[in-house]
């Protein structure tokens, strides 16, 4: 497979950029947060999304879905990086349509895809326990009780929380924290009983939520994949999620790039052209090439998330380079723009605020180096 | 150095059409590439001296030819010569011109099989990575017919004299002058850099024949015998130690008209060409051996199948993040020419961070080796191959136009950054 994108894909590539640049530009996130929004997206945006079918990018045409696999729904995410545009597309559309896809059972597929698909539902995964991504970690518990299962302990940074319909809950059926094994996948719907949802304003302007389990009764078919073996099953399309974040990090950094090097060939100190010193030349340079390396990588892993397989080893690659290359391009903006571009009033604090949250999802690049060190048997 | 350029990988690819679109002119096509494929292979099995299918691992072992080249062994010269009467050694140029005159596809196949039995590169050459694609696009017909067939054979060996001791990054300021004497010229200055000038049969040079207009006018690109009177070379000693590097002078040197390629005072643009074509070529180092299995190697793993050291555990792994994702780039590069688009500019950004994570790749394996890589004689080191390998990447940055000139072509030809 030629490592570019198909005709179908670059189609999608520009109706995604025109779609955010004229529905969804930055200022409509400046506007969300100046108003303080409790959801934090607006849901005509959302409900014209899944209308495009970007909601179901990752379905399958038979649930309702665009069936543009990860390629797709990555060139999306790439685009809403570009303009930061808000909405539940990664919590929902992406890891929650992943990991029923690759968990759940027909039945839960035939449930929530669909509704996922339409942007009806809101489908969230809640990982998380502590500040830092450790799956193998979990210890919230999920204690057999007659037919179901009752769980108990907290989780945090859960994307979109706040809105979600329904919770993909990791939880620990067995064994201790630190192994892979003895994890479980629950499905937990808002508004169950001991269920206490906490949104968290996050620096990015967007809404989490840390989400506390007192004694949730749930019934045995909220069970999503086998008992005691959600780490493997789900892995895959933790993966797929990775990768679709990257393609969002990439996005953030093309863009500051693409505005920084605007920036560059007007404005005027020393009576000339900044673009003009070579001392910055070099730095946007170099950046370009980052950043053009990154593309690669994210597009590679992208492709072989579709072609199946194991793709641990891409999948880290891509979320490892993708969070160095968006620190660096979010960092160097700031720095080329100068003064102002440490002002709110200038569009730039948005973007590195909106890179370090994706940086730290789902594993940050310490996270993601170490796995792709330990898949690379070193 | 490598003979791999991104031009010769674009021919190791697979035809891209399919099946449907073509019907029976597919399949037609496919049968004869199948017929080839068994062919090549019998052929190749016959042929190839088994000693000619062990890696190359020191500098005799790679066939240079040329008037006064010593075959290494007698199977070098046969593999040389089987070879070279099938035009294989250029596969893809035309069969007038001493090449095979193989499609895109059978060269693949033949480039395919040659690894499968491991088998060496039966000649390396600059006259077929980089002075035959500028002739075949800028020679003329006696010019190709005369030069070429002798670089297909191995039976003439060619440097490269482009850098100047005032004209380095700034290639364009070169002053070697050519005086017009009608029928030739008289060519009088100083080449540095030259590869194995001390071994070359013939130079392609650029030559200043007009210094009245702007620097980048007035360069012409001549061929000329380094045993004509007046020239002398002499090499230099690096900080690895001994290299092909020669600095070359020209007294004097009577220069035939008939030897201008393309035309008198435009020889920029064939230098520029033949530039894009060395700049991805030392981007592009090949696929060495992975940096951490070096270091496991060298180092072993502990209880939990990681290398002992965790920091620099650390530094492996985020070099080989970079490198696999560069890895990936020039696989993209390359689709993306495939497919039609144009890469120009971008063969910069390739050399700059292709030459720039080979430096970093060495300083890791100086770190893996800890004292062991600092020895610089003796059995044990190999004569201090890593220290000399390692000092040698530091000019990686510089040939081919140092890492800044190429952020500067960055900055002009694509961020569009004004001057």
């Amino acid at each position: 497979m030629a490592l570019i994108l198909n005709e179908e894909q670059q189609l999608l590539k520009e109706s995604a950029e025109g779609f955010f640049a004229e529905k969804a530009p930055i200022s409509q996130l400046r506007a969300l947060r100046d108003a303080e929004d409790e959801k934090g997206f607006s849901e005509d945006l959302w409900a014209e999304m899944a209308e495009m079918g970007f909601a179901g990018l990752l379905v399958d045409e038979n649930n309702g879905g665009t069936d543009f696999g990860v390629v797709g729904a990555g060139t999306v995410a790439e685009s809403m990086g570009k303009t930061l545009s808000a909405s539940p597309f990664l919590a929902s559309a992406v890891i929650g349509a992943a990991v029923v896809k690759a968990a759940g059972s027909d039945a839960q597929k035939q449930e929530l895809l669909p509704v996922i698909a339409a942007g009806e539902k809101i489908v969230t995964l809640a990982i998380d326990e502590t500040a830092h991504h450790r799956p193998e970690n979990t210890q919230l518990k999920a204690a057999s009780d007659g037919d179901g299962f009752v769980l108990t302990g907290m989780k945090t940074f859960v994307c979109d929380g706040h809105v979600a319909d329904t919770f993909l809950v990791l939880a620990r059926t067995s064994g201790k924290a630190g192994d892979t094994s003895g994890l479980s996948l629950f499905l937990v719907n808002k508004g169950t009983g001991g269920l206490i949802v906490d949104r968290t304003s996050m620096t990015d302007s967007r809404n989490w939520a840390k989400v506390t389990f007192e004694g949730v009764r749930v019934s045995a078919d909220a069970l999503v994949g086998p008992l005691d073996g959600a780490f493997n099953a789900i892995e895959p399309a933790l993966d797929q999620a990775r990768i679709i974040i990257a393609a969002e990090l990439l996005g953030i950094a093309q863009e500051c790039l693409d505005r920084t090097v605007e920036y560059l060939r007007e404005r005027k100190q020393f009576g000339v052209v900044i673009g003009t010193f070579q001392g910055l030349q070099h730095r946007a340079s170099h950046l370009f090439s980052e950043i053009e390396v990154t593309r690669s990588a994210v597009l590679k892993a992208m492709q072989m998330a579709d072609a199946g397989g194991d793709i641990r080893w891409f999948a880290s690659l891509a979320k490892a380079k993708a969070s160095k290359t968006a620190e660096l391009a979010t960092n160097e903006a700031i720095q080329m723009h100068g003064g102002i571009g440490m002002t709110d009033e200038f569009d730039m604090g948005f973007y590195i605020k909106r890179a370090r949250v994706l940086q730290a999802m789902f594993g940050d690049f310490n996270f993601h180096a170490d796995r792709f060190a330990a898949c690379s048997s070193y | 150095m490598t003979d791999v350029t991104l031009e010769t990988e674009l021919i190791f690819e697979w035809p891209v059409f399919s099946g449907t679109q073509f019907g029976s002119e597919w399949e037609r096509v496919m049968t004869d590439l199948e017929t080839f494929q068994s062919e090549t292979r019998a052929w190749l099995e016959e042929n190839c001296p088994m000693s000619m299918r062990t890696p190359v691992s020191i500098d005799d072992d790679a066939c240079w030819g040329g008037r006064n080249f010593r075959f290494s062994s007698e199977d070098q010269k046969l593999w040389l010569e089987r070879m070279a009467a099938r035009g294989w050694t250029v596969p893809s140029w035309p069969k007038e011109y001493g090449g095979g005159g193989l499609s895109k596809e059978e060269t693949k196949i033949l480039a395919s099989e040659m690894r499968r039995i491991k088998a060496r590169s039966p000649l390396t050459s600059f006259g077929i990575w980089m002075l035959g694609p500028a002739l075949l696009k800028f020679g003329n017909e006696e010019q190709k017919l005369e030069h070429l067939p002798k670089i297909a054979r191995g039976e003439i060996r060619w440097c490269q004299g482009y850098s100047e001791p005032n004209a380095g990054s700034d290639l364009a300021s070169l002053a070697t002058k050519a005086e017009d004497e009608g029928d030739h010229w008289v060519v009088n200055g100083q080449k540095v850099w030259t590869s194995y000038a001390d071994k070359a049969d013939w130079i392609f040079c650029l030559v200043r024949t007009d210094n009245t207009g702007a620097k980048h006018h007035g360069i012409s690109f001549v061929l000329f015998d380094m045993e004509s009177e007046g020239v002398s070379t002499k090499p230099i000693k690096l900080i690895s130690g001994n290299s092909p590097f020669c600095e070359t002078f020209f007294d004097d040197v009577k220069v035939p008209k008939t030897n201008l390629v393309g035309e008198q005072d435009k020889g920029w643009t064939i230098a520029k060409y033949l530039l894009t074509h060395e700049r991805t070529g030392i981007s592009d180092m090949g696929m060495p051996t992975p940096l951490n299995m070096l270091a496991k190697d060298k180092l072993g793993t502990d209880d939990d199948g990681k290398l002992p050291e965790a920091m620099l555990r650390h530094q492996v792994a985020e070099h080989e993040i970079d490198a696999a994702s560069f890895v990936f780039t020039l696989e993209r590069a390359k689709d993306q020419a495939k497919a039609g688009g144009d890469i120009g500019a971008f063969s910069s950004m390739l050399k700059y961070y292709g030459t720039e994570i080979n430096k970093d790749r060495h300083e890791l394996i100086v770190k893996v080796n800890g004292s062991d890589a600092l020895e610089w004689e003796g059995q044990y080191s190999n004569d201090g191959e890593i220290a000399r390998n390692w000092l040698r990447t530091k000019a990686n940055s510089i040939e081919g136009g140092t890492s800044e000139v190429q952020l500067n072509i960055i900055s002009k030809r694509i961020l569009d950054l004004p001057a």
